[in-house]
């Protein structure tokens, strides 16, 4: 479509300048938010996930003269609906989520792939090979595949602005959504980008086409017809785009590759041919078979599923690839280095890296004065069986509170806590633990299962009044929008009792014997029941720093039961009691919970003397 | 040194300014022409877990991440972070290391033992296996000069004079970097930093640091304690606050509802359950 270009700002660059041509250092994240306002995105929707946060908070960053309407919607799904309902009418939209996000909006996906859009739908999806914050690693190529979209996949952060652009003409042109797939490495990594200037994308205004947009029976068939002949005509266009291209060097070794793991390939192997993939779906063929006949020996490096492989490989092409690349886990130098060490390509390398020696190891644990500390605590005394959740809180299955036995996907803890009861086979009373932002994402519709069906599960919502594990975003029970504007909020135990719960309890998580109470009630009490904690996180959106607490060392037995709350604000003294160490509070870390003088039989936590608040 | 680019490993615990210190190194890289890519990677939780920093500048640089061993230098906010991070320094590369320690929960977990899971503060170890150690309580430091929240300026101060970008580009990315209001202080540090003489200066306060963090006198008793219960006088399920209070979850009520022990070799002898009961019913025996 055609697009007018704004003049550039001669303002200072910075990341949220608006238009400039200085070169900035920005993580891929960054980017894209920057190619979509670039490429006159008037729209855009997510749900926070990792790695894909940032995509909307930098929009907004990017954007203070509110020209876009940006939101944190209340599921994956949802995003992509008010983002396909914009595209329809008529405005360019932009729809990010981490990759496990895009199950739950696959249903959407899957049909608007069929209707396509009036203006440009770009969706993003922001996968984690290597899991570094997620239930799992799938590869959503395949989704591009599955749905019959166009698959851009950035290497950097300047592709990534690139692409972005990029894809809202390539969506009009071909009236199709247009995927594109990032991974922690290109969402999270810092680089140098040279932005371009902003483009006017008029509003095209809603226009009523009942046979695109209403997939009845009668109209979805047709538009079947229609994808696949769009993604033919994608098929011939793909073979001349310049987001693929060949570098010819030693022609002995040609190595096809997409993403992050073209520079990984280029740093270890600087010699090697390289078929460089940036739109992966529909693959150009042409291309592809000029690359293999061009050179001696062909190899695909490519992170998790054999995709581009696979493909080749249907093309009648000898191609190797997962016999000496993992399938699983985030390809990184190293592994791309021993894949061609195993392949006979590069000599086996000598190297000799330094020792770390005995070092402590420092798993991920909740933050000092975390408000999800106690309820895990009682959990763990009631002998419950917990069902739990995707957030901060999952935390509880591990060390030292192990008071946590499932977390799977957003929302399951409901349902499968639903399933525990009825199975018969829980060893204790069941417990969901789930957060306010997970419950409104998905946890709706299982408490209104659990109350339609009589089933006696506790439902534990530990609200803490923000989306924490992402970093602190807002959501529907926040008051607050992603610009930070007002808003309504969802009131919580009136949803509840709104959807049948009958037994609804809120508590102190500060308090510990009130919350056990409160819990040891709820799972007393006949059919579904319900436990809301009430205290907000103490990282995000304000910091939480009350009177902190210290130890009294000669009061202090050494009985470690202190150190059942895993704060890690509390550490081993130098003190001994009875041949155990003694423990002590770091005063600087330490948020005046008071969980831990609680929990304390000998009361020497106590608030630090003649402590003042800081202004 | 790194005068055609160079690759820079900066790690720490979540909370201590990791991402902040190295966005700072890499605005500094751009400032002073250089391509940089930069990557960082942290865990589930806000604060408290290992967050690192791949840094690389150079004329094109490809990877973000930096492999084993090929890290020109190590910048390290913590003691622990700082030897987990040694397997990425290159042989001779210098190791920044800030000789503040943050002893994680899950390093204190041996109760009847007694052993730290934190490595001791052994400098002359490191300094033998590195070479180039160039350690300092850049908390002190930056205390000493007014704000114990610059202490990442006192770092970075240590890095500045290893890498070829000039004091202008430190000074505009530090400046554009912190908070306005700290701005002088930061400045401050970042110069204390730079002035530090190694190794003399540093391994003495390293000594004094050692001395006092090293500490850790006396042992563990490294064997559990013995439990007498009377059964007679013990109320089961009535009671069962001994169950409840027990930070070693050591025990449970049996089948004809008397308290019993059911794990016996994780008892430390700490005497809640002793002392709480209300009927005397258990007597702790330190003998076995």
């Amino acid at each position: 479509m055609a697009a007018s270009k704004a003049s550039a700002s001669p303002e200072p660059a910075t990341a949220t300048s608006p238009a400039t041509s200085r070169p900035l250092l920005l993580s891929g994240n960054e980017a894209i938010a920057r190619g979509a306002r670039e490429a006159g995105v008037r729209v855009a929707t997510g749900y926070p996930g990792t790695p894909s946060t940032e995509i909307l908070e930098t929009l907004v960053r990017l954007d203070p003269g509110r020209q876009v309407y940006v939101e944190w919607a209340t599921n994956e799904k949802v995003a992509l609906d008010v983002a396909l309902g914009a595209a329809m009418g008529g405005a360019r939209a932009l729809c990010a989520m981490k990759h496990v996000g895009l199950n739950v909006a696959a249903d959407t996906f899957m049909t608007a792939a069929y209707t396509g859009a009036r203006a440009g739908l770009v969706i993003v999806t922001a996968d984690d090979p290597g899991i570094h914050s997620s239930q799992n690693e799938q590869d959503n190529r395949l989704f591009a595949r599955f749905a019959g979209v166009p698959l851009l996949e950035p290497a950097d952060s300047q592709e990534a602005r690139d692409f972005t652009v990029e894809a809202f003409d390539l969506a009009e042109r071909f009236d199709v959504p247009v995927l594109i797939r990032t991974t922690t490495r290109v969402s999270h990594a810092r680089g140098v980008v040279t932005p371009g200037h902003l483009q006017v994308a008029p509003v095209l205004g809603f226009e009523r086409a009942p046979g695109k947009f209403v997939m009845l029976p009668s109209n979805a068939r047709p538009r079947h017809r229609a994808l696949l002949e769009r993604l033919e005509a994608m098929t011939r266009e793909v073979e001349a785009s310049p987001l693929n291209r060949i570098e010819w060097r030693d022609r002995a070794l040609g190595v096809v590759t997409s993403g992050i793991t073209y520079h990984y390939v280029r740093e270890v192997y600087p010699e090697a041919s390289v078929l460089k993939l940036g739109w992966t779906h529909p693959l150009p063929q042409g291309l592809s078979c000029e690359f293999a006949a061009g050179v001696g020996r062909l190899v695909v490096v490519e992170e998790l599923e054999p995709f581009l492989e696979e493909q080749l490989r249907a093309l009648g092409l000898a191609v190797e690839g997962k016999a000496w690349f993992p399938r699983d886990g985030e390809l990184t130098p190293e592994t791309v280095r021993h894949g061609f060490e195993r392949a006979g390509c590069l000599p086996a390398s000598e190297s000799r890296p330094l020792s770390s020696g005995q070092t402590a190891t420092r798993p991920p644990v909740l933050c000092p004065g975390c408000p999800h500390v106690a309820p895990f605590v009682a959990l763990r005394q009631l002998g419950a069986v917990v069902a739990g959740d995707i957030g901060c809180y999952t935390l509880a299955a591990t060390e030292p509170l192990l008071a946590m036995d499932s977390t799977v996907a957003m929302g399951s803890s409901i349902g499968m806590a639903i399933g525990l009861a009825r199975s018969g086979g829980a060893t204790g009373p069941v417990v969901a633990a789930i957060g306010d932002s997970t419950f409104l994402h998905a946890g709706l519709p299982a408490l209104a299962d659990a109350a339609y069906n009589g089933t006696r599960v506790t439902v534990l919502i530990l609200d803490n009044a923000t989306t924490a594990m992402t970093g602190g975003q807002a959501h529907p029970a926040t008051g607050t929008t992603i610009r930070g504007d007002a808003a309504s909020v969802v009131d919580l135990p009136a949803v509840c009792r709104a959807l049948g719960v009958a037994s609804v309890r809120v508590v102190d998580p500060y308090d510990l014997a009130a919350t056990h109470l409160a819990l040891e009630q709820a799972v007393a009490s006949p059919g579904v029941s319900v436990v809301i904690t009430n205290r907000p996180c103490v990282e995000a959106p304000a910091k939480v720093r009350d009177h902190p607490f210290h130890v009294i060392a000669e009061r202090c037995t050494a009985c470690q039961a202190c150190m059942n709350l895993g704060c890690p604000s509390i550490t081993w003294s130098e003190g001994w009691h009875e041949e155990r160490r003694k423990v002590l509070i770091d005063v600087g870390t330490c948020t005046g919970c008071t969980v831990c003088a609680q929990v304390c039989p000998m009361e020497a936590m106590v608030p630090v003397p003649g402590w003042s608040p800081k202004r | 040194m790194m005068q055609d680019g160079g690759s820079l490993l900066l790690i720490g615990v979540g909370g201590q300014g990791v991402v902040l210190a190295s966005a700072i190194v890499a605005d500094t890289a751009l400032r002073a022409g250089w391509d940089v890519k930069q990557s960082e990677v942290h865990g589930m939780s806000q604060r408290g877990g290992v967050v690192s920093s791949h840094l690389r500048f150079g004329r094109r640089v490809h990877s973000p991440l930096i492999e084993a061993g090929q890290a020109d230098a190590v910048v390290a906010m913590e003691w622990n972070e700082g030897l987990r991070a040694l397997p990425y320094l290159r042989r001779g590369g210098p190791l920044v290391i800030n000789l503040q320690r943050t002893v994680p929960p899950g390093a204190c977990r041996d109760r009847i033992g007694g052993a730290s899971g934190y490595p001791a503060l052994a400098l002359d170890a490191l300094v033998t296996e590195v070479g180039d150690v160039r350690a300092c309580d850049a908390m002190e430091i930056a205390a000493r000069l007014g704000s114990r929240k610059a202490q990442n300026s006192v770092l970075l101060g240590v890095l500045a004079p290893l890498l070829p970008f000039p004091n202008a580009a430190w000074l505009g990315s530090l400046d554009d970097h912190v908070p306005r209001p700290t701005v002088a202080a930061n400045e401050k540090a970042f110069e204390a930093g730079r002035a530090l003489e190694f190794p003399a200066e540093t391994l003495a306060q390293a000594a004094l640091a050692a001395a006092r963090m090293n500490g850790h006198g006396g042992n563990g008793r490294g064997r559990p304690a013995r439990l007498e219960i009377t059964a007679a006088w013990c109320k089961g399920r009535a009671c069962e606050i001994c169950v409840r209070v027990c930070p070693e979850r050591c025990l449970g009520i049996n089948g004809i509802d008397k308290v019993r022990v059911t794990r016996a070799e994780a008892c430390t002898g700490c005497r809640l359950c002793e002392l709480l009961c209300p009927d005397f019913a258990i007597v702790v025996h330190e003998e076995a």
